[in-house]
């Protein structure tokens, strides 16, 4: 079934905890602001004087490297943002500065033989000791083969680098390069899409590129319309603690719909 | 030195699903019951509060709701002469922590195994003789049927609110159902999920190809549900955030929604968590247990003297306590000896990712028991004759959830990042399912547990010691089903696929299945069971060990409908003859 009626649908939920959705409740719709959250955002963001975001853990050195590295790992191109625009280093550093960095809930207890690559993760040093090292060591080869650090290298050098420690062919000094390659990938992704509130996926340039909606709304009015694209301003926990986006009697989010136009993919 | 405590009738070691059940079933016959859990205290609310409930990387990728693994892992090897390393991170399997364990961030895939699997080996031997098996499978009969299962089967599903459609009442095959499974004594408490698009095309093809397709039954509840506890759990709106995840709705079944709520009101239960048990105490010859010690928050440590000591745990945690405490003799997988640590079995998975050019599906949305599914190629629903393996699985295809960090297929031969890793990402994100072949594993002599000789725990005592891999049997049977998962893929119009069956050496590194089975294994003969058909030690018979590790193998399904079954089973074994008569029930 195709939506016809309106380009907006603002689906309600219908489903109190412990009572059943009545049948045809599906298009039941509420009026509702045509509120863009981006643009709401940055008018609360000047409201409140916004704090600045200083980083916490990476050096300036360490900022210049990965604003580099991500912008090759997901570049900014005809489809959108990039990691770097996205903030994926400001994420890369909150994370490094937190629990994930320092290797919280992690076993740690040695010793620490290489292993199997069955085996996983071995290294005696936690996440924020691999990305110090790891930069460093690919800068000093960097210095060593172009004399200049990483960002300091045209793109397509960088590009040569950065296939180099993927693909294990550039040794360095203090972590295997491949090891540290894949925990870098894997971390910018996880800023790229994760929700804005940890400092990446900034305007929700992730959610944008595939069209997630970030915090669902109900679905049950929609699991069933089969073929039919659902195009929704995507919401982050921010908009609904501050109370940027509009929430059901569960807390879910109630979804402004895009126009065809803004759909994008 | 520990303090003692006032000796209680009944001690169970874990508070998640098995633990909850029998201890409200306990209590309620009047027995004084104490619940030790190692990690906290959580509820619906506020722990799974909306909008913090849809974080993925806060509970998807950072494991919010799984084991600190700081305190305790367990350690890994391929093969005996290996040496074994700790799992430093979670990857392969996500087991819980705190109350509710791992039923908190379960899927709720909720099945019964086949009459067959409770009867692996004579059934096999009858059909196809001794050659069908590997010389070094160790996989046996279960020492129950599923027709002494049934009453418990149906108990647990009425108890959880399972959802779905019969496909065998009474012997009597019902359309929409699944025809393969053995026979219900009753329809299922509530009707299936709703049918998305990724499952009506999936359907639809396998029809074509002469198959059997059926919604999964499904532990995240199609509407308001009270069950025979009086709990009232609340319906599901297909938010996509149920692995890994709390459900906000109070719509997932658990010990949190279904059981929970009653128990804690019980005059004769009480509930202790940042519990951490070390050990199991027995009498001076070893044939009953007296009391568990356990260690809290501030170091204290604590003698709880039982009667009834029930090792309600995950898996591991079960087989390990009763190896530090010598309940029961070690498994020797050199001598084929001994009986704990013995059968450890997993879950062997395939997948075919299935992509298309002009179709969306809207991944996000769904549940995480939302599937639809064949099980025309599970146990021995079809003809072994010259396949060379035995066993088979369910091959579904499912809308569980596509958050974006995890779920971003692409075509194989995309590069892993840059601009066309990118432009592909954005294609295919919405236009993309996946079909998973969800693999039995048999068990061999040389998958199994001991004590690690290196590592330990934060208590000074050693890690568990995990050695496993796959074997040609599941290589084959996975070639097979990934085989079938791709022509389902092909009939419903996929313009590319990705074919990946199980290869190549078991890592413990990518997300596979908590589906880790066996160690303390049930059976008929106490040389190769560590506990007998009611899930009692042989050699300790007041302690009772509940859970998946009781599983002589592992099935091709989701273990937890099965595990449900096995904990009524226990239960009423308790209950009529045990609590009459202590001592051994076989």
């Amino acid at each position: 079934m195709k939506e016809t009626s309106g380009r907006r649908r603002f689906l309600k939920s219908a489903a109190a905890l412990g009572a059943a959705i009545p049948a045809g409740a599906a298009a039941q719709s509420k009026p509702a602001p045509n509120v863009d959250h981006d643009k709401q955002r940055a008018q609360h963001m000047r409201a409140a004087a916004a704090q600045p975001r200083p980083y916490m853990f990476l050096s300036q050195t360490e900022v210049a490297f990965l604003d580099a590295a991500v912008s090759h790992l997901i570049p900014k191109d005809e489809l959108g943002p990039g990691a770097k625009e996205a903030g994926v280093t400001y994420f890369i550093d909150q994370q490094l500065f937190g629990g994930y960095g320092s290797m919280a809930k992690k076993y740690t207890q040695g010793p620490w033989p290489e292993g199997t690559p069955q085996q996983g993760y071995q290294s005696p040093l936690t996440p924020a000791a691999v990305y110090r090292a790891g930069i460093r060591d690919t800068n000093e080869y960097c210095k060593k083969t172009h004399g200049k650090t990483f960002d300091a290298l045209s793109r397509a050098q960088q590009e040569e680098v950065l296939k180099g420690l993927d693909g294990g062919k550039i040794e360095l000094e203090q972590v295997r390069s491949q090891f540290f390659f894949n925990m870098l990938l894997a971390n910018t992704v996880e800023g790229f899409f994760a929700d804005p509130v940890y400092g990446g996926n900034r305007d929700k340039a992730g959610w944008k590129l595939v069209g997630f909606p970030g915090v669902a709304a109900v679905y049950t009015p929609f699991i069933e319309k089969h073929n039919v694209p659902y195009r929704a301003q995507p919401v982050s926990i921010a908009d609904i603690t501050q109370k940027i986006a509009q929430v059901d009697e569960h807390g879910h989010a109630i979804h402004v719909m895009l126009d065809d136009d803004q759909a994008g993919v | 030195m520990a303090t003692k405590l006032k000796a209680v009738d009944v001690v169970t070691v874990g508070v998640g699903l098995t633990g909850t059940i029998l201890a409200k079933e306990l209590a309620d016959s009047g027995l004084k019951v104490v619940g030790l859990e190692r990690g906290g205290w959580r509820d619906t609310h506020p722990d799974f509060d909306m909008p913090h409930a849809h974080d993925e990387l806060r509970y998807a990728r950072r494991h919010e709701l799984m084991q600190d693994l700081s305190k305790e892992t367990l350690t890994f090897r391929n093969a005996i002469g290996d040496t074994a390393l700790p799992m430093r991170y979670m990857g392969s399997f996500l087991p819980g922590e705190g109350v509710g364990g791992a039923a908190v961030h379960w899927n709720g895939v909720t099945w019964r195994f086949l009459p067959w699997d409770f009867e692996t080996r004579s059934r096999t031997l009858a059909r196809y003789g001794k050659t069908q098996l590997a010389e070094e499978c160790t996989s046996q009969d279960w020492g129950v049927t599923y027709d002494d299962l049934e009453p418990h089967f149906d108990r647990f599903e009425y108890l959880y609110g399972i959802c779905g459609k019969a496909g065998n009442l009474k012997g009597q095959i019902q359309p929409g159902g699944n025809p393969f499974e053995g026979p219900r004594s009753r329809e299922y408490p509530n009707p299936p999920m709703k049918t998305s698009h990724v499952g009506a095309l999936y359907g639809k093809a396998a029809r074509e190809l002469g198959l059997h397709p059926f919604p999964a039954p499904s532990a995240n509840m199609t509407r308001p549900y009270t069950n025979p506890y009086g709990l009232t759990l609340g319906a599901c709106v297909y938010c996509g955030y149920c692995e890994r995840f709390g459900c906000e709705m109070g719509a997932k079944a658990s010990p949190q929604t279904a059981v929970l709520p009653v128990l804690m009101k019980s005059p004769n239960y009480e509930l202790r968590t940042l519990a951490s048990v070390v050990r199991v105490n027995l009498d001076s010859e070893k044939k009953r247990a007296v009391s568990v010690t356990y260690v809290d928050s501030r170091g204290r440590e604590f003698e709880q003297p039982a009667e009834l000591v029930l090792l309600t745990s995950y898996v591991f945690s079960n087989v390990r306590l009763m190896l530090l405490s010598g309940i029961g003799k070690p498994y020797d997988p050199a001598a084929n000896s001994g009986v704990v640590g013995r059968n450890y079995a997993y879950q062997t998975n395939g997948n075919v990712t299935a992509f298309f050019e002009d179709k969306v599906f809207n991944q996000f949305m769904g549940a995480g028991a939302l599937s639809m599914m064949i099980d025309d190629f599970d146990g021995d629903n079809f003809d072994h004759a010259g396949l060379g393996f035995i066993g088979g699985g369910w091959i579904g295809a499912a809308s569980s959830g596509g958050r974006p960090i995890d779920f971003r297929p692409v075509p194989s031969g995309t590069p892993r990042w840059g601009g066309e890793w990118k432009k592909a990402t954005a294609r295919y994100y919405n236009r993309t399912f996946g079909i998973t072949t969800h693999g039995a594993c048999q068990s061999y002599r040389g998958n199994c547990f001991d004590l690690d000789p290196t590592y330990r725990d934060a208590y000074g005592l050693p890690l568990l010691r995990m050695t496993f891999d796959f074997r040609q049997n599941e290589y084959r049977m996975s070639e097979y089903m990934t085989k079938k998962a791709a022509e389902i893929a092909k009939a419903a119009g996929a313009s590319r696929m990705n074919v990946t069956p199980r290869t190549g050496k078991y890592s413990i590194v990518p997300y596979q299945s908590t589906h880790n089975t066996g160690g303390a294994v049930m059976g008929a003969d106490p040389k190769t069971s560590a506990v007998n058909k009611y899930l009692q030690s042989w050699d300790v018979p007041n302690v009772f060990v509940i859970g998946a590790s009781a599983f002589p193998q592992n099935g091709g399904y989701n273990p937890t409908g099965t595990v449900g079954a096995l904990t009524f089973h226990a239960l009423e074994a308790i209950k009529s003859r045990y609590l009459k008569q202590p001592g051994p029930l076989a």
